[in-house]
């Protein structure tokens, strides 16, 4: 909503002295949020003067016409000036800022040699003033608006302060001058002029001025319409009227049109203007047929939809109610009738008739917050007397006025609720006191009966009231009070897990990505996911933003590596990532929930089904990365990243999360998008929560990453709870170390034979550690060696080198029996 | 060349004169002076306390001595000898003493020599906020609430007194998915939902977490985005404790000089309703006043759909934009860097922000 202050002054009685700052304060303190108040006298800064042109020497060669003018600015010689407008002839008053001025967004004015000639300063246009958006010529002033010489702001028109304001959609009585001027009045406590009193306005006549039948009341509960005849089709808008409009944001197009836009500016009621000549027959408002069509205003030919409200006359449609008038029945340029029309919609209808046609104009905006319905006969007062005032004409003093308006519903408030809810004591006459201020009547003393004004349809609950007094109030007069909370349970285990986690992992030297969790269904195919796998099953969002990135992420994994790329792409050299985040996974067999009601609680049995269609969304983490994982340096060179790492970081999730190492076991397996030779499923107590090692090189490939990208993506939901860690005991006697050398077929896995060490060696086994890996001619075609340093110790006793040598043995033959491991050299 | 059976030969005998004794302890005191090292100092011990030393040949010479002499010649054997060897014992504890510093020395290494092999990694300072903030409502006795992203559109609106007709549940501001009933949740607020039907007044919790709206990426909007909601209801809760509650999380976020200001404002959810700016001294443009969340008591009709008695309990509820603070707090000054995955960005942060 934008206005001027000027316009503001008519109806309350502000302070003279009022600055932007006070005003920013009061408006901020009623609600009001302000997106900006310009003092206009201060936008053009220096000289800005009146001139009358002297001379005009039309300059020829150029691309344009050119025009080098000579003009009186009362300064003794004449100002010499190049211009581009040719509107204009020797004796127009025109406006000339100076050398050392600067116009609205910074644009400083020097003397400057343009084509061919200097000139001193510039003949300004509206749009260079900021005073609107004409820019086809100059602005020529009125004759003998001011002499030469004198500061030309008062008279273009740049001498008030435009406010702009957002309106919450709750109070749509303050999208008028007449709406925020009253919210001042309360502010400044001063005088209130209400430019929508109903009094002494005519009301209904037994005849009307044209036959009208409201045949859908719900949709329309009031409607009231006027008749001007013989108006001047020539009569322009007064020049104080097209300035408000402009500064109101809305175009000036013709005096009919202008009268309803400025009314709707400042009482907050949208009229419309048909030419009475134009419609034929009858006027009937009613609901439109499904499939009926109309063609707005705007040239669009619309199909309407059964719930839009229309307005007819013989032909069919010639309004779509409240939003915007059809081509047929509309004023013209030579429309000398007019019938004018200011009627009551309800706000559902036009809001959803807004939507459905995509029409957002300035009067469904208001409709759909609110509009006051007893101001349609004062507007429409008001609109026959300023056109018959602009534009002659005789005023048809018969009045149409269908009124079905219910009136405001009583609101019983307990007079206490104030101060209760607030915190602030509030006594009784205080809150009817407030609540009078904003137009209430209030009766009775316990319940107050509270009646809300015709222009607060926001007033419905006692809490609504409660607002009204804390705002009117003050806010800044609400104390400050912690409120003692009772013991809390701190975080869940679930919420403790998921910080240790990525903690862990960020210390391990990964860095934390939050990505969206829009995907593209092509990253299934560049995946290589089977047709079958059930990440290819996603919710789809409907709407996205990118028609690329449809659906919502199945796994960490495509999001992560596309900020994998982006990263490498920036000249970043070694990449590595994590996150943790929820994925989005669809039950199959999902069907619609039931409507759950507001008046009560869901039933338990109604919230399980509701809740049963959410799909699955489980927090889970993942890892990639690129390159190097450790640096090149002095110490020499650096180490690539590999399936190694991958795995890693897993097991370093997994211990994070409390889960021992004898719990977490690894596998190969072959999954998508891995390398199905350099892949692991990750294990815990023998359930697989996730996959880590190499991508699949064509997946690498068709990602375009760096070779041997790796990746780790596992179920952190998934993860059993850890149990409390019960302490062992420790023995303090010493141990008793022995490396054996494994020779096993290459393809068994470290695993099974280290589980097979760690079954057979027994209870006296404190550790078993891999310490080198290798193949070799000698050894032969493929067998490897597995060499590991075992850690015996008793708790209660030294064991001796018989006691060690034996459970060694123990362990060599468990290995051989499960894996063929033969101790090498023996 | 033997002299054993010589019985006296006052030759021998002179090496017991006391002058011989004294010149026997000055040369070894001054050889051993002379040793640079515990191995020259080793290589001159037989020299002068060996067999062959003059201390131990004058010793072999008291016996040719008459008995009367031979006490005092063997005192004063003793005396040289036990002279020669503690000041020899002396010399090792100091040549000892050097050789340890003289190895500190050798051993002296570039202590500036970088050793970042390992680098570490960073955790994103949303996240870190995120748990900053949660931990301060922690500390004050709440619990932290969660709830899906994909939400369902009860929870999300109706419930929140957003009615079928609220613009804000379009297709403009809202993403919708091939599911329906289920929105991408616009605000964390559904998780208060949930709270308030599986939990029982007092209700002390917040939520922080994603949430969604359909606004392109830039400078200052992000289509996912992370707020912090929380939600008190009990009995006579009123709209004093929600602005001592935020002044106390001011406080604790931003320091003691920080405090909070209401502006009336219009959510559906909440009645009385106000948005709310935090006095930040910190600002990197100078102290102001930033606009930081919205707030308000919860709405009767709220309370009614999650099945709690208006007229017994009565609530707050306010929330606050994550990115929002980072921005201000911290000084981020594009929406880009905290949704691009930089690990530039990231890194400046480290594991607290």
């Amino acid at each position: 909503m934008k206005t001027t202050l000027s316009w503001l002054r008519e109806y309350v009685e502000l302070p003279a002295s009022l600055t932007a700052a006070d005003l920013d304060t009061a408006l901020i303190n009623l609600g009001i949020e302000v997106e900006s108040i310009v003092d206009q006298a201060a936008t053009v800064k220096g000289d800005l003067v009146v001139g009358r042109v002297l001379e005009i020497e039309e300059l020829t060669g150029f691309k344009k016409p050119i025009r080098f003018v000579h003009v009186d600015i009362g300064r003794g010689e004449p100002q010499e000036l190049v211009c581009g407008a040719t509107n204009f002839a020797v004796g127009d008053l025109v406006a000339v800022i100076l050398p050392g001025g600067e116009l609205p967004g910074g644009f400083t004015v020097g003397s400057r040699k343009t084509y061919g000639r200097v000139s001193n300063g510039m003949i300004c246009s509206a749009r260079e003033l900021g005073l609107g958006d004409d820019h086809t010529g100059i602005v020529v002033l009125p004759p003998g608006a001011a002499e030469p010489g004198a500061d030309a702001r008062p008279v273009v028109g740049l001498d008030d302060v435009l406010i702009h304001v957002e309106i919450t959609p709750d109070r749509g009585y303050e999208m008028s001058v007449r709406g925020i001027a009253r919210e001042l009045s309360y502010y400044f406590e001063s005088e209130y002029t209400d430019p929508g009193a109903t009094s002494g306005v005519p009301g209904a006549t037994p005849q009307p001025p044209y036959p009208v039948q409201v045949e859908d009341i719900v949709g329309c509960d009031r409607f009231a319409a006027r008749v001007v005849r013989g108006i001047d089709p020539n009569a322009t808008s007064p020049e104080w009227m097209q300035r408000r409009l402009i500064a109101s944001g809305v175009r000036s197009i013709s005096l009919p049109v202008d009268i309803t836009n400025y009314l709707m500016l400042e009482l907050g009621q949208p009229m419309h203007v048909f030419d009475l000549n134009l419609i034929r027959g009858g006027l009937v408002v009613r609901r439109a047929r499904p499939g009926e069509k109309l063609t707005t205003l705007d040239g669009v030919a619309r199909v309407l939809d059964a719930e839009d409200m229309v307005i007819c006359d013989d032909s069919g449609p010639i309004s779509l109610a409240a939003v915007m008038g059809g081509e047929t029945s509309e004023w013209r340029p030579d429309t000398v009738d007019v019938l004018l029309e200011a009627a009551h919609w309800d706000p559902v209808m036009v809001g959803r008739t807004a939507r459905r046609h995509k029409l957002f104009s300035e009067a469904a905006k208001r409709w759909e917050r609110g509009v006051d319905p007893q101001l349609a006969l004062v507007a429409l007062q008001r609109a026959v007397e300023l056109l018959v005032q602009h534009a002659g004409g005789t005023v048809d003093e018969r009045v149409l006025d269908i009124d079905n308006v219910v009136p405001p519903a009583l609101v019983p408030l307990d007079p206490d609720l104030p101060t209760r809810r607030i915190g602030v004591p509030y006594p009784a006459d205080r809150v009817v006191e407030l609540l009078s201020q904003v137009g209430c009547t209030v009766e009775g003393t316990d319940p107050l009966l509270v009646t809300p004004p015709s222009w607060r349809p926001d007033l419905l609950d006692p809490a609504d009231l409660v607002e009204e007094v804390a705002r009117l109030g003050g806010y800044d007069a609400i104390p400050s009070i912690l409120p003692p909370a009772p013991g809390g349970d701190g975080l869940t285990q679930a919420q403790r897990r998921r910080r240790t986690v990525t903690r862990a992992i960020a210390e391990a030297g990964y860095v934390e990505v939050l990505s969206y969790p829009f995907v593209s269904p092509e990253v299934h195919d560049a995946f290589g996911l089977p047709a079958d796998d059930p990440r290819r099953s996603a919710v789809r969002v409907t709407n996205p933003l990118s028609e690329e990135e449809p659906e919502l992420r199945t796994s960490l994994l495509p999001p992560l590596l596309a900020t994998l790329k982006r990263n490498l792409g920036r000249g970043q050299r070694d990449v590595a990532l994590y996150e943790t985040g929820t994925v989005f996974l669809p039950h199959l067999a999902a069907t619609a929930p039931r409507e759950l009601s507001i008046d009560r609680r869901p039933t338990e049995a109604e919230w399980a089904a509701a809740n049963a269609i959410i799909p699955e969304q489980p927090w889970h983490l993942a890892v990639v990365l690129a390159v190097e994982i450790e640096p090149a340096g002095w110490w020499g060179a650096g180490r690539r990243a590999a399936w190694s790492d991958a795995v890693e970081a897993a097991r370093i999730a997994l211990s994070a999360a409390g889960v021992s190492p004898d719990r977490v076991s690894v596998r190969a397996a072959e999954y998508a998008p891995w390398h199905p030779g350099r892949c692991a499923a990750v294990l815990v107590d023998d359930a697989v929560i996730g996959y880590a090692g190499e991508l699949h090189p064509g997946v690498v490939s068709a990602l375009e990453l760096p070779k041997r990208t790796s990746a780790m993506e596992l179920d952190l939901d998934a993860i059993p709870a850890a149990p409390i860690v019960q302490a062992g005991r420790l023995s303090t006697f010493p141990p008793a170390l022995i490396d054996v050398a494994l020779v096993v077929d290459a393809a068994v896995p470290a695993a099974d034979v280290e589980d097979a060490l760690v079954a057979g060696a027994g209870e006296l086994l404190e550790s078993v550690r891999l310490f080198d890996v290798y193949t070799s001619d000698q050894l032969g075609a493929g067998l490897k060696s597995l060499a590991y340093k075992l850690t015996f110790r008793a708790p209660d006793r030294t064991l001796t080198v018989e006691e060690a040598v034996a459970a060694r043995d123990a362990a060599v033959a468990t290995a051989w029996a499960r894996t063929g491991a033969t101790l090498r050299g023996a | 060349m033997s002299y054993r059976n010589d019985p006296y030969d006052p030759k021998q005998a002179a090496l017991l004169s006391p002058e011989a004794l004294h010149a026997a302890v000055a040369d070894a005191e001054k050889a051993f002076d002379a040793a640079p090292d515990l191995d020259a100092l080793g290589a001159l011990k037989p020299a002068h306390l060996g067999d062959r030393s003059p201390v131990s040949l004058a010793r072999r010479e008291i016996g040719s001595l008459p008995p009367a002499a031979k006490a005092d010649a063997g005192k004063r054997v003793n005396l040289a000898r036990q002279s020669i060897q503690s000041y020899f014992d002396s010399r090792v504890v100091e040549l000892e003493i050097e050789r340890r510093a003289r190895v500190l020395v050798e051993e002296r290494v570039d202590v500036t020599l970088p050793w970042d092999r390992h680098p570490r990694g960073a955790r994103h300072p949303l996240t870190t906020l995120m748990e900053h903030m949660g931990d301060l409502f922690v500390g004050m006795g709440y619990e932290i609430a969660e709830g899906p992203e994909l939400e369902l559109e009860w929870a999300n609106f109706d419930a929140l007194n957003i009615g079928p007709d609220n613009p804000v549940r379009g297709a403009m501001d809202t993403f919708y998915v091939d599911l329906p009933g289920l929105v991408m949740r616009t605000h964390t607020s559904p998780a208060q939902v949930r709270s308030m039907l599986t939990r029982k007044p007092p209700i002390f919790i917040v939520c922080p977490g994603r949430a969604y709206r359909t606004d392109e990426l830039d400078a200052t909007h992000s289509p996912v985005f992370h707020q912090i909601e929380g939600l008190v209801v009990d009995e006579g809760i009123t709209m004093a404790h929600l602005r001592g509650t935020l002044d106390h999380f001011a406080r604790a976020m931003f320091g003691p000089d920080a405090r909070t200001r209401f502006r009336p404002h219009y959510f559906p959810f909440t009645e009385p309703s106000a948005e709310f700016d935090v006095w930040f001294a910190q600002h990197r443009d100078g102290p102001r006043w930033v606009e930081w969340g919205g707030c308000g008591m919860v709405n009767p009709r709220v309370l009614t759909a999650c099945g709690i008695d208006p007229d017994r309990y009565s609530g707050f509820a306010f929330g606050m934009g994550v990115e929002r603070t980072l921005m201000f707090r911290n000084g981020v000054s594009d929406m880009h860097d905290m949704v691009e995955g930089d690990v530039r960005f990231t890194r400046e942060f480290g594991m607290e922000v």
